[in-house]
């Protein structure tokens, strides 16, 4: 056949196209290029004559040029839609290329199972293109695929013999969809291209589906080994998915069905969530690495579980990550609040283990202004034991004596309230002694108690506040001085300070007035290392 | 109607008086109206009332206008006064009857005196006749009174209200002419005026004979004011002694010499001992400054004096501080500015006294040697400053022989160096002489640098001394007081300089001794632009502590500040107070510093020697202070946590930015226990937080040794620090933890091993316990008094407390109102008037008519009587 093209064709620019084959880095502007490709295809499309042209076009769509291969793309996109239009692609059970020559079928047949092999394989190129080195060329590639999708979404390339049947190029979805889930390369960009279509209510149906096949089929296969590359493609792809929360919602469709559109799945929210559901869990139900459980429980309460069916199938995934401690545990009490607040968990222990995962390290994470100010939430009940409400106010006392200003003027406040929200607590600041025990005695306070009811946290007082008058920053002084006198009955309000850093604090005397004097030392400074006490001196020399 | 006739004739007016002071004698005229209380101060007006006279009075009024105006009702007829000018109220009264008395004149002479032959009329003056008045002659002259008044002789009061007396008294001679009274009485009347008179002109000699003492007084001053104040008196004006601007004068000179700057007695010589009380009270003061900033309540007492800028009074060539003042004195007539050279050798004498002194009060040895150089230079500052502001008063005086100023402070400068050099290079003799040489190079005067570039330009090629000597010329030959934008320029120089100084920091190798040669440098031009300084700085904490946040908030971690961000914070601690409360400098800075220690991960020995080197800079700023800094001993503990070989079940638990365990733990870790033997602590060097060379395992082992040394030296100052803290025990805590069951397992160097059994020491000494918190004792709120509160008055009878338009308005409200009160009254009177008028008109004719009915009854009875009569005289005839 390519012989044959090769002598009937009528050629135009013969040495043009010769130039692109032969030698494409050459000084040949790509405008004349891409040109050329639009006249090879416009001529495909034209008569059945230059049906050949077509491989012209593969050729180039699998050349090293990025400009090339772009414009080829394009090309490819216009011929195959506009056959997909005219169905000019065969429709049904593909025979082989030379089973097609060979048996009983018709020359329109003939050329339509041509074209639709051409078409495959079209495909085929553009999704390796999916995992191309330029994200140009990828992006191209899958404009280019997803229009062949809403193509052959208009036009199936399938039988439709059972009228229960919905037309959805699925298995063109499912390849993309595989593709994208890469385990090798990070593309996250091209998920974010790709975001854009899964605006469309039935694709991303589809390709919730798709994915959650897909991680079947992925995470099986690697037995519970850890692959963040490809987890974190999946994150990527599946954050980026949110499911609209009312039915009527659910209009922007890429595939229109006829008469029974109503009942198809696609079309139907519950059925989305359900997909949804599935998807995660499915992704979840696998062992993740440390930062992706981060990340997921980052979103975890305001972008999947409104979207879920049923979020108590999320108790175990999350009750899983609180055991875990540290920084993960602080970030499974917004889910688990969530399902506590609003889906009627109960949850055993609760504030035990919340009173265990208070470390050092509270004060140092990145996310210590959602766990305090999830903390200030749960400890806002009015029903909670004195003994607990004290404990807490000890410990995070004790722990302030490691903390940073900016967690500081958090914590103080922190405490102040618990106290005046159970006023039984005032012992811990407020503790005259009586005629049997005016001992001194040793802060009788068990730090290593995992239990809030054992460690004695009522016959203590906060020492710690006490210490933290001496604090450096002016206003975490101030703060701890309020201790000196009874507390208001006003509770300070901690939302305000929770997202303080260390720049604003500082920016509180830097960009104040100039006006005010600025005391000077007296010390005569003479040398870098002298003055003060010369800490710096003792220890360090000039050279 | 017509008014009341204004005039009233002298008679009428006498008999007013005296009916009215009757009424007011008589008690059933008067009422009194009666005080609820006693006001003191107030003025009553209307204490006592007299109704029977203000009726009548109402009453007469009313007749005359009212019951006037009601006889003319309904009448059309007029009468019409024609009286010359009876109306006219722009007429003087005595117009008014001049002008009559023409037209009766003329009246009278076309008339009837058409032959008159000038025939005098008689003139009268209140109806009465002029010419019997003058037969008078009434004495009492009322402009001699005038002139007496005031004055009280018993012969006067015996002579004006003594009567005979007098008379009797005083010429007993005259007696016998008993017919001459009258006579005599005028006689004695002028005598006593002559009298008078002549007393009068006694009085006015003295007064002038006073004058012109006091002239005479005013002249002598002026030549001796002459003599006192050096300015030539004004022109003297003898010829016309004006007595007003003699005494304007006069006034103004006593005005102007209490101003003038009195000769005192000039201050007594201090001695040495005197001299070294007063430093140690001014330091005494400052410290005391320092210690209340330190509590924070400085912010709230006000404007703070600078009393900083005492130690250094280059700023604008004048003084401050009272003790720091040379007073001008006299000497012989001269200025005293001769004694200065040798006070100021007394001085340095007195200041080497003053240093043993001083070493027995409290201050560290090393650092009070400083303080005096420091003292010294300032002092010697200051009497230079002196000595060029009067070298440009005086120029004569000046005690150095010099034709030029500019010359003249260039070569005081020189002598200022050497005279401090001295003091510098008591222990490096050969670098005096080569400053000596370098010296004869450098020129004297420096233009400031307008930029960066320019400075770099300038310091460029010289040596460390010499770059700091080029610093302080340029800064005294910018001096502000020299030229106007001196000051603007000078505070450039200090950006420009501590610029030069990250820049030096920063070079590799950093030039860290010429930075340490710029620190007098900077000092002395922060004493004098405390605010720019100030600014200056902040700016480059700004700028580092912007980049470091924006840093983490992409990574969540930053790497440790390079050297030159080191050397600005040092240098912060030594221009600014590290004790206080709160400064707008310091605290930034430590908090820089905080910032540093908790978020910059440690992942080399660099960045391990580099946060040490931050842990004593932040010892340094909280050591006067003993504030509590958590980051410094997380850091520390973390150290040492480095050096723990085995890192599986520790007792504690380690803060960000170290981790328990992973690759950068194990930093402190010696490779083999040998290399500790050959050890032997010596000072880090500064440059290695930049550029950490450790090419042998066994370097590294050294370098371990001694980053663990300086951890334990911190470790055991924070103790001594943080002592007094309610939970020092818990602070340290899992220092005690590290030091106890995980370093002393390993081999250590024999001076570390002590330095760690010391601070357990100290850690396990420390553990006191406490008394429970309780609240501050609070005052008891006193009980709700019931006593009045008392208000002080300033003005009576005035409403307070509102503005000026509402009082006004208020004031007006009340007048209608009383207006209205007062015009109803009237109206209810007057219609009672009338009432009564008319009753008594009816009850007038009543009268009229039944009189002329009885008339007519009586007519017709003697009618009816003299008709019976007739009738019965007919009958008896």
């Amino acid at each position: 056949m390519r012989r044959e093209r090769s002598t009937s064709s009528v050629n135009m620019a013969p040495a043009k196209r010769r130039n692109v084959s032969s030698d494409k880095s050459c000084g040949l502007s790509v405008k004349a290029a891409k040109i050329d490709v639009d006249t090879i295809a416009e001529r495909v499309l034209e008569s059945r004559k230059h049906a050949n042209d077509i491989f012209d076009i593969l050729e180039i769509l699998q050349s090293d040029s990025e400009k090339d291969v772009v414009c080829a793309v394009d090309a490819c996109s216009k011929v195959f839609c506009a056959l997909l239009e005219r169905k000019e692609l065969f429709v049904g059970k593909l025979p082989g290329e030379e089973e097609a020559l060979s048996g009983g079928y018709s020359a329109e047949e003939k050329f339509r199972i041509f074209m639709l092999h051409r078409y495959n394989s079209c495909v085929e190129t553009l999704l390796d293109h999916l995992s191309h080195e330029l994200h140009a060329v990828r992006e191209s590639a899958l404009c280019c695929l997803m229009r062949f999708a809403a193509g052959e979404g208009q036009h199936p390339l399938e039988d439709l013999d059972w009228s229960e049947h919905y037309s959805f190029p699925r298995k063109l979805i499912q390849a993309v969809v595989d593709n994208l889930l890469s385990n090798t390369t990070d593309n996250s960009l091209l998920i974010s291209r790709f975001q854009v279509f899964l605006e469309m209510e039935d694709l991303r149906y589809y390709v919730m589906s798709s994915i959650r096949e897909n991680v079947g089929k992925v995470m099986g296969k690697s037995k519970g080994a850890v692959l963040p590359v490809y987890q974190n493609n999946v994150f990527t792809l599946m954050s980026n998915i949110s499911v609209p929360s009312q039915e009527s919602e659910l209009t922007n469709f890429m595939v229109k069905q006829g008469a029974n559109h109503e009942d198809w799945k696609a079309a139907k929210l519950n059925d989305h969530k359900r997909a949804f559901e599935r998807m995660w869990l499915g992704f979840l139900k696998y062992k993740l690495p440390n930062s992706m459980y981060k990340k997921i429980l980052v979103i975890l309460h305001d972008s999947i579980l409104p979207h879920m069916s049923k979020p108590t199938m999320m108790i175990d995934f999350l009750t899983a990550a609180y055991e875990v401690g540290g920084a993960i545990s602080l970030l499974a009490l917004n889910g688990l609040f969530v399902l506590i607040h609003q889906h009627n968990l109960d949850y055993p222990d609760f504030y035990k283990k919340l009173y265990n995962i208070l470390e050092p390290s509270v004060f140092h994470v990145k996310y210590r202004a959602r766990f305090f100010h999830l903390a200030n939430l749960f400890l806002s009940s009015s029903h909670l034991p004195v003994y607990l409400v004290a404990a807490f106010a000890k410990r995070l006392a004790r722990l302030a004596l490691t903390a940073p200003p900016t967690a500081l003027l958090i914590v103080l406040p922190f405490i102040y309230n618990l106290i005046r929200r159970h006023p039984s607590c005032r012992v811990l600041l407020h503790k005259p002694s009586t005629e049997d025990e005016t001992e001194p005695s040793e802060d009788p306070y068990v730090m290593d108690e995992e239990d809030p009811a054992q460690c004695r946290a009522l016959e203590s007082s906060l020492w710690e506040i006490k210490t933290l008058q001496k604090h450096y920053h002016p206003d975490v002084a101030k703060a701890a001085m309020l201790i000196n006198t009874p507390l208001t009955a006003q509770e300070d309000d901690i939302s305000e300070v929770l997202e303080t850093t260390t720049y604003e604090l500082m920016e509180r005397d830097l960009k104040q007035p100039p006006t005010k004097n600025i005391p000077l030392e007296f010390e005569m400074a003479t040398q870098l290392l002298k003055g003060g006490e010369g800490v710096l001196g003792q220890h360090f020399c000039l050279f | 109607m017509g008014k009341p006739p204004k005039k009233k004739s002298l008679a009428d007016k006498v008999r007013k008086t005296k009916t009215s002071t009757e009424i007011k004698n008589n008690p059933f005229e008067v009422k009194i109206n009666r005080k609820k209380f006693d006001v003191l101060g107030r003025k009553t007006k209307h204490d006592v009332g007299l109704p029977g006279v203000s009726r009548s009075k109402a009453n007469n009024k009313r007749k005359e206008t009212l019951l006037k105006e009601y006889k003319q009702k309904n009448k059309s007829n007029k009468l019409i006064d024609r009286r010359l000018g009876e109306y006219d109220a722009k007429m003087d009264p005595e117009d008014k009857i001049l002008q009559r008395f023409t037209m009766e004149r003329q009246r009278v002479h076309e008339k009837k005196d058409v032959y008159n032959l000038n025939e005098e009329e008689e003139l009268t003056h209140y109806g009465q006749s002029l010419a019997e008045m003058e037969k008078f002659n009434d004495v009492v002259n009322s402009d001699d009174e005038s002139e007496e008044k005031g004055l009280l002789s018993a012969e006067l009061t015996a002579a004006h209200f003594g009567g005979g007396g007098l008379l009797r008294k005083k010429a007993p001679g005259e007696e016998e002419e008993g017919s001459q009274r009258a006579r005599t009485r005028q006689e004695l009347i002028e005598e006593l005026i002559q009298k008078s008179k002549q007393e009068k002109r006694e009085r006015q000699v003295q007064k002038e004979e006073a004058q012109e003492l006091t002239e005479k007084l005013d002249q002598d001053w002026k030549s001796i004011q002459s003599l006192m104040v050096k300015k030539t008196p004004k022109a003297e004006r003898i010829d016309n002694p004006e007595e007003k601007p003699k005494l304007e004068e006069y006034d103004m000179m006593v005005r102007e010499l209490g101003f003038d700057m009195k000769v005192q007695p000039s201050e007594k010589m201090k001695t040495p001992e005197e001299l070294a009380r007063e430093e140690r009270e001014k330091l005494q003061k400052l410290e005391a400054d320092r210690l209340r900033r330190m509590m924070g309540d400085a912010g709230e007492e006000g404007v703070k004096s600078q009393i900083h800028m005492s130690a250094d009074d280059l700023n604008d060539g004048f003084i401050l501080d009272k003790h720091d003042q040379k007073t001008l004195a006299y000497q012989d007539g001269k200025w005293n500015i001769e004694e200065e050279s040798a006070e100021e050798g007394d001085e340095e004498d007195g200041d080497e006294e003053e240093s043993g002194e001083e070493q027995e009060s409290d201050a560290e040895e090393n650092e009070d040697e400083d303080d005096d150089d420091g003292e010294e230079e300032k002092e010697e500052d200051g009497d230079e400053e002196e000595e060029e502001g009067s070298s440009e008063e005086e120029d004569g005086h000046s005690d150095l022989d010099s034709e030029q100023e500019s010359e003249n402070e260039e070569t005081k400068q020189e002598e200022k160096d050497s005279r401090v050099k001295p003091v510098k290079s008591l222990t490096k003799e050969e670098l005096k002489a080569q400053q000596e040489a370098a010296k004869a190079e450098l020129p004297y005067t420096f233009a400031a640098p307008e930029s960066y570039s320019d400075l770099r330009g300038l310091l460029h090629g010289h040596t460390p001394d010499n770059q700091r000597l080029i610093v302080a010329r340029t800064q005294k030959s910018n001096h502000p007081s020299l030229a106007v934008g001196n000051k603007l320029k000078l505070q450039k120089l200090f950006g420009f300089l501590l610029e030069y100084v990250g820049e030096l920091a920063t070079r590799s190798p950093p030039e860290l001794t010429t930075v340490d040669k710029l620190i007098p440098e900077l000092y002395a031009l922060c004493q004098m632009f405390p605010d720019a300084a100030g600014q200056a700085v902040q700016s480059v904490l700004t700028d580092a502590a912007h980049s470091m946040e924006e840093t983490l908030e992409v990574k969540g971690h930053a790497a440790f500040p390079t050297l030159d961000m080191m050397i600005y914070l040092k240098v912060t601690a030594l221009l600014f107070p590290t004790s206080d409360f709160r400064h707008p400098v310091t605290t930034p800075a430590l908090l820089y510093i905080g910032q540093a220690l908790t978020k910059c991960p440690i992942r080399s020995l660099q960045d391990l020697t580099t946060g040490l080197g931050f842990c004593c800079l932040a010892v340094d700023y909280v050591s006067f202070s003993k504030r509590f800094l958590p980051e410094l001993i997380n850091f520390l503990s973390g150290t040492l946590h480095m050096a723990v070989e085995d890192k599986a079940a520790v007792g504690y638990t380690v803060v960000p930015p170290f981790r328990p365990s992973g690759k950068s733990s194990d930093l402190l870790k010696l490779s083999s226990a040998e290399s500790q033997k050959s050890w032997s602590k010596k000072s880090i060097p500064l440059s290695d937080t930049q550029h950490l060379q450790l090419s042998s395992e066994l370097d590294r082992d050294h370098h371990r040794l001694t980053c663990l040394s300086t951890c334990l030296g911190l470790v055991e100052r924070c103790c001594q620090l943080y002592k007094d803290l309610t939970s020092f025990t818990y602070i340290f805590q899992p220092i005690e933890i590290l030091l106890s069951k995980h370093l002393s397992t390993q081999t250590l160097p024999e001076s570390l091993q002590e330095l760690s059994s010391k601070i357990l020491n100290a850690i396990r000494n420390a553990a006191a316990p406490h008394r429970r918190l309780v609240f501050e004792k609070k005052k008891p709120i006193p009980l709700k008094l019931l006593t009045p509160k008392i208000v002080e008055v300033l003005d009576y009878g005035k409403k307070r407390g509102s503005t000026r338009e509402e009082r006004e308005k208020e004031r007006l409200k009340h007048k209608y109102k009383k207006e209205f009160k007062g015009a109803l009254r009237e109206i209810r009177k007057d219609s009672r008037f009338l009432a009564r008028e008319k009753l008594g008109e009816v009850m007038k004719r009543d009268d009229e008519r039944k009189r002329k009915v009885r008339e007519l009854f009586g007519s017709l009875a003697t009618q009816e009587g003299e008709w019976k009569a007739l009738k019965r005289r007919k009958r008896k005839m």
